[in-house]
């Protein structure tokens, strides 16, 4: 064989598969062979066809699906169930060829593929293919019985699709520990390896996706939930660790004004709210006001239940008067109830992923989300609901889920884990006293925030639901009708303090009134005295003309002719004559 | 038994090879060999198509693997898969009813 020059780049083909191509960095590598290994039912038939029909229906590329294992009726089937139509797409762009060897053939001696090949060969340059599937190679090969001879087919196999330079895909199954011996080769000669697992933890089945090798590219080497959908193989989409989402400055109300205020404007559009609490601390309410106001926004929203009926919620709520059945009426509100019960967790993920798709929502309420994690203590379904909410987020979906806390305990911890990655995380709890049991709502914490740091009391009635202020008074707080004692208390404080401020107004006004009669008294006297200074100048200044009249008249009578001057004086100043007296003397 | 099926219709065989693959060349051998040897009193035909210069003719008929003979006739058809070297089994397919 000559040696080939390397293809310098990976370049790649796109699967389909949700999540897949994330943690790959675009799919399987093209022109290369990848192996899908995996027990029984865990999906490599399903994720090689779906990768065959995307291309088909993504990029118009036609391939070749060999079967050894199912016959073509049967994967045509199958593949119905996912929605894809397999005979459609055989016209042009897919190839089935029927691999089995009927049971009643017998054999007689050893047998090699150089014929089939050269029969696919013909079939994928006619039909301008760029993919093929080996499906369940093994069941062919382990007729050979003979190791040797297995590995020398695989070996055709492996250099015959390098001279074609057809993307491969060959699944193999991995459930018997020396069928894994025996073809462990496999996984060192092709260049990618997935791996499929299937497990039971609890009674509750889990799939994973692993991929184990890929040559010349980055990937994401963890093991990966996958779920069946019925739109084919789907990653619980963790992708790639580093979180890229669309961040929002927008605000969107809780549907509690007061809660509103609280969060100083409400909750963060695109970001997951969780309400924690005990039984009965009124976590389904909040969930219905934050829908109620959601829908009345106009908005899309789908309100996903466990264990309780969507009737039985639409009834319970209208009790403290959030009306869901008009918005139901509309369209706009979607109500989901289901069992935890049932499929495993990663499928009612899948489930529900499915129903987002669907109905579109930008609003989800899920009540209570911890009913999914509760039921397994495991790791794997704190991710996925971990998972699930990366997913909305990715989405931008705004999401208020409910998480309830064992019995009546205070402690804030939930077990799920998903407090972590909640952005806003109310609390409500009781609290009892003095033979009442209260609601308190805090807000534990709001990414991106502002948020007060009160303690507030919930009341729930017929006109609805309100948040009060607590009073705290010698170091405990009052709610219920502790409250309502220090609130008529206070009132009752209040109009003493009132009555109180009016009686010293009152006084403080008398003062004045007396004060300002002493005033009027001064100023009357003030009046009088100017007066009478008045009248004592105009006395004294008539005397004085008098005297100066009577000496002007004396002077005409002696006939004395001279100073005129002094009599004109005399009339300007009442001094002069003084003087003049003098002289004349 | 062979007698019985050789009074109305010959013994119709037909071999699929690839090319000069060993398996193929062995399994021609092997099958002149066979006919020469127990079914010289029986009229029969020996068929040799070539998958690499026929290959859609081995997609008409279902052919997977190669070498693989098809006993034609008589009815019904028989499939034995691989180079023949195992003759009684060839044999045995070859006279099965």
């Amino acid at each position: 064989m000559k040696i080939q020059s390397p293809r310098p780049v990976v370049t790649k083909m796109l699967t389909g598969i949700q999540g897949f191509d994330e943690i790959t960095g675009g799919g399987l590598p093209r022109g290369r062979t990848t192996l899908v290994k995996g027990g029984p039912g865990c999906g490599k038939t399903v994720f090689a066809l779906q990768a065959l029909v995307n291309a088909a229906q993504r990029t118009k590329e036609a391939s070749v699906f060999v079967a050894f294992e199912e016959s073509t009726r049967q994967i045509v089937a199958n593949a119905a169930t996912f929605g894809w139509d397999l005979p459609a797409l055989e016209k042009k762009k897919l190839f089935f060829l029927d691999a089995r060897l009927s049971p009643d053939v017998v054999k007689a001696g050893e047998f090699d593929l150089v014929g089939m090949l050269s029969v696919l060969e013909a079939k994928a340059k006619q039909i301008d293919a760029r993919c093929i599937v080996f499906d369940g190679i093994d069941v062919l090969l382990s007729l050979l019985d003979d190791s040797v001879a297995e590995r020398r087919e695989i070996y055709r196999i492996r250099d015959w699709l390098s001279h074609t330079g057809l993307t491969g895909i060959i699944t193999q199954k991995a459930s018997a520990p020396d069928g894994d011996q025996r073809y462990s080769f496999l996984q060192f000669m092709v260049d990618c390896v997935v791996i499929l697992r299937h497990q039971v933890l609890d009674g509750s089945a889990f799939r994973n996706l692993r991929v184990m090798k890929y040559r010349g590219s980055g990937f994401s080497a963890d093991e990966f939930p996958i779920t069946l959908t019925n739109a084919g193989l789907q990653l619980t989409n963790r992708g790639p660790t580093e979180l890229q989402y669309e961040v929002c400055d927008e605000r969107v109300s809780s549907g509690l004004p007061r809660l509103d205020v609280m969060l100083r404007g409400g909750y963060h559009r695109g970001s997951n709210v969780l309400i924690s609490g005990a039984p009965g601390t009124a976590k389904s309410t909040l969930c219905g006001l934050f829908a109620v106001a959601a829908c009345k926004r106009g908005e899309r929203t789908l309100y996903v239940s466990f264990d309780e009926g969507a009737a039985q919620i639409v009834r319970n709520l209208g009790s403290v008067g959030i009306a869901l059945a008009p918005h139901q009426k509309s369209g706009l509100l979607k109500m989901y109830s289901t069992r935890t019960r049932g499929p495993n967790v990663e499928d009612q993920f899948g489930d529900l992923r499915a129903r987002v798709r669907a109905h579109r929502p930008t609003c989800l309420v899920i009540d209570p989300l911890s009913a999914l994690s509760t039921k397994l203590a495991h790791v794997a379904s704190a991710d996925a609901a971990q998972q699930f909410l990366d997913f909305l987020k990715g989405e931008g979906i705004t999401v208020v889920n409910t998480s309830l806390m064992d019995g009546l305990s205070t402690d804030e911890a939930t077990a799920t884990g998903i407090s972590t990655i909640a952005d806003t995380w109310i609390h409500v709890s009781y609290v009892v006293q003095d033979g009442e049991r209260n609601r308190a709502l805090t807000i534990v914490k709001s990414r991106g925030t502002g948020h007060s740091n009160q303690v507030r009391e919930l009341t729930l009635s017929d006109e609805g639901v309100t948040l009060t202020d607590v009073f705290v008074a010698q170091g405990k707080v009052l709610m219920g009708v502790a409250r309502w004692e220090w609130e008529q208390e206070e009132q009752a404080t209040k109009k003493r303090t009132q009555v109180a401020a009016d009686l010293k107004r009152l006084q403080l006004q008398l003062a004045q009134a007396e004060a300002a009669a002493r005033l009027q008294v001064v100023q009357t006297e003030m009046e009088a005295r100017s007066a009478e200074i008045a009248v004592l100048a105009l006395a004294t200044g008539s005397a004085s003309r008098l005297v100066a009249t009577d000496r002007a008249v004396l002077r005409k009578m002696r006939h004395a002719d001279e100073e005129v001057g002094l009599a004109t004086r005399t009339g300007a100043k009442g001094r002069a004559p003084r003087n003049g007296e003098g002289e004349v003397r | 038994m062979g007698k019985a099926g050789g009074k109305k219709a010959a013994l119709v065989l037909r071999l699929y090879v690839a090319g000069s693959a060993p398996n193929s060349l062995r399994a021609i051998a092997n099958a002149r060999a066979l006919c020469a040897e127990h079914f010289v009193a029986t009229r029969h035909e020996l068929e040799i198509v070539d998958l690499l210069l026929h290959p859609e003719q081995a997609m008409a008929d279902g052919v997977i693997v190669t070498p693989t003979l098809v006993r034609l006739s008589p009815l019904p058809a028989r499939k034995v898969i691989g180079n023949l070297s195992d003759s009684k089994q060839v044999l045995l397919v070859l006279n099965s009813q």
